[in-house]
């Protein structure tokens, strides 16, 4: 027996009114619990946020994640002040812009995983006591910790589920601390330099002073900052749908940058540590091919934008021998620092220090409005003061 | 035990016994039972994997290899391709939760812990880093830019190399200002990350994979310790 039945088809719902609403229980435990009540037997000290002195944002599976807006503890990057300057710079100089306390320790050393991603030549107990003699020593210095490199988040946080799950490791730790009389600190929140980035997002929109609207924007959204940990990264129902992490589109898109997809976002830079080191053929054939020609095919954008050390090392500094083989390539790499510091008007050299990147940038600045020829002089007569002896060093309100 | 289920499997000539002892030692390591859940075979890890585009390697084969407990083929990867492993850890996109990238790092200490000769093989090229990781609690420094060691990387690593100091000089923030290390780093904190590579026992891994580097980085760490009043043959591995 056949019936019609009179129903009418209303088709798919479009994307921009669609939205996954996930009801069932988060598949991962929650750190805080472990953290709080390792707290309460007096094992640990958590080192809170102030409040009043945070932003709360979306991550993965609809947790809240604390920011924290200023008083922070700048675990600088060995990659980013090393290589690319400019990064951290302007990571400091968008504090600064925005009026928030920050402060740039001496007494720090990297997360030293260059020793634990790339050589294994060290073990759990000495990662995780340089880990928490770095947050020891911020909790000491009455600062907040805020994470610039991505590998050095991803690693604490795995770090944290190591020290949180095990006693013995807890014990040889606290042993660790104990002769160095420091306490067993574990702050509240890794936090990222880019989430605060993510979370100050409107402010910088309300400073900005350039154009960036015919500024094609690519993402590459950095491994260890979404792979690892995978719960604890930042997601935003506004942008992919909250599929994707939230972190560098956010800032991106808030800027007015006309953001573009590419297929192999998921994909690695091609970093890999030990590689770019001592296998680079390997890191630049992935660089090349796999990111940089698929964004040019897929998008031909004016910049690429990341957030980790590697991402920007390996994109860009890879393209100048696939330039040499007629690649397609050529696209310029900056951290999300950079770019929210270049549309506020901070200086392209002085600031953002340009001059330490491979691609050539002038004909992006030129598409931003801004002029590079009048810059590099202004930028060049501060190294003549510094070469002269006039000055020692370039000041922030040189700088500024 | 049986042998390896492939007739043309490499080093027959390791006792079995060793390659069980050495699958042991990862197995027995606290991170292991959050790495490896069993394996459905779908390849994703092997789609998402950037080393496995160029290399022959294969993080599906990791995962398959541990689970069914092959110490033959487990001590072929320990040996052959483990060192190919981006670490990038994509291959968690595994919908099995498997982390095959977090296999490879126990795996990659085992065989540091054990000097093994393919680890030394692998980290030859890598001792500077290892040394300077060690030495000022910082890696990539501004004077590693330099053309003969990054040729490929064009001619801004010329200008870099060439006006190092004043451009070191010409960046804002103070602790920048260096150009043999990534940022300035005060002697207390160095003086406390040299008791914590002894304290670990991190300095003994390092006499075991490269004595060479061992005997330079104890030197080192010697000076400034003893200027602070400790002396480091007296400061006792306590884990």
């Amino acid at each position: 027996m056949s019936s019609k039945l009179n129903v009418i088809n209303p088709g798919p719902t479009k994307a921009k009114d669609r939205f996954f609403d996930r009801k069932g229980e988060i598949p991962t435990e929650y750190f805080k619990d472990q953290l709080f009540d390792l707290e309460a037997k007096g094992e640990i000290i958590v080192h809170r946020i102030e409040e009043g002195n945070y932003v709360e944002v979306d991550t993965k599976y609809g947790r809240k994640k604390k920011i924290p807006i200023q008083n922070t503890w700048h675990h600088k990057s060995c990659g980013q002040c090393g290589h690319i300057p400019g990064y951290s710079t302007s990571i400091f100089w968008l504090h600064r812009q925005l009026g928030y306390n920050y402060y740039d320790p001496k007494d720090q050393t990297s997360c030293t995983a260059w020793n634990y991603y790339a050589s294994s030549a060290s073990n759990s107990a000495a990662q995780a006591a340089i880990a928490i003699r770095n947050f020891a020593q911020a909790y000491q210095d009455g600062y907040f910790p805020l994470i610039h490199c991505g590998t050095s988040y991803g690693h604490y946080k795995e770090t944290r589920n190591e020290i949180l799950h095990h006693q013995g490791l807890r014990d040889q730790v606290r042993r660790i601390l104990d002769k160095l009389g420091k306490p067993l600190v574990f702050p509240e929140e890794i936090v990222h330099y880019s989430e605060w980035v993510h979370a100050m997002r409107d402010e910088i929109k309300a400073r900005q002073k350039l154009d960036l609207s015919n500024v094609v924007v690519t993402v590459h959204p950095a491994c260890h900052y979404h792979k690892l940990v995978v719960e604890d990264a930042i997601y935003d129902r506004d942008l992919y749908d909250g599929q994707r992490t939230a972190t560098v589109s956010g800032i991106v898109k808030a800027l007015g940058a006309d953001l573009q997809d590419y297929s192999t976002w998921h994909d690695c830079c091609g970093f890999g540590f030990r590689h770019i080191l001592v296998s680079r053929d390997f890191s630049r054939s992935f660089a090349t091919l796999r990111k940089i020609e698929r964004m040019k095919e897929e998008a031909n954008p004016d910049v690429v934008i990341t957030h980790d050390t590697g991402c920007v090392t390996t994109l860009d500094k890879s393209q100048f021998a696939a330039k040499a083989h007629n690649r397609n390539v050529g696209i310029p790499v900056l951290s999300d620092s950079q770019f929210a510091a270049l549309a506020m008007g901070a200086h392209p050299y002085k600031v953002c220090q340009l001059h330490w990147h491979g691609v050539d940038n002038k004909p992006l600045m030129e598409k931003m409005g801004i002029d590079h020829e009048k810059a590099w002089a202004e930028f060049e007569e501060q190294v003549e003061r510094i070469k002269s002896g006039e000055i020692e060093f370039l000041s922030w309100e040189d700088a500024e | 035990m049986m042998g390896s289920i492939y007739a043309d499997a490499k080093y027959q000539d390791v006792p079995v016994e060793e390659k069980e002892r050495l699958f042991q030692e990862v197995k027995a390591d606290m991170r292991w039972h959050t790495t490896l859940y069993g394996c459905y075979e779908c390849g994703i890890c092997v789609a998402s994997c950037p080393s496995a585009r160029f290399y022959d390697f294969s993080p599906r084969v990791y995962a398959q290899v541990m689970a069914r407990e092959d110490v033959h083929t487990f001590y072929e990867l320990l040996n052959d391709s483990m060192w190919d492993c981006s670490q990038c850890f994509s291959c968690t996109r595994c919908p099995r939760q498997n982390n095959p990238g977090g296999i490879i790092t126990i795996m990659r200490e085992v065989a540091v812990k054990n000097g093994l000769q393919s680890a030394k093989t692998a980290l030859q090229a890598y001792s500077r880093i290892i040394y300077k990781v060690m030495s000022t609690g910082t890696q990539v420094a501004p004077d590693m830019l330099q053309p003969d060691f990054f040729p490929d990387w064009g001619p801004d690593v010329v200008k870099v190399s060439e006006n190092l100091d004043s451009w070191r000089r010409a960046i804002p923030p103070e602790t920048l200002h260096t150009t043999e290390l990534a940022w300035d780093v005060s002697e207390q904190t160095q003086l406390e990350l040299y008791l914590i590579w002894k304290l670990s026992g991190n300095l003994d891994i390092i006499e075991t994979l490269d004595e060479g580097i061992f005997m330079i980085l104890s030197e080192v760490m010697e000076e400034l310790l003893e200027e602070h009043g400790y002396d480091l043959d007296e400061v006792e591995v306590i884990i």
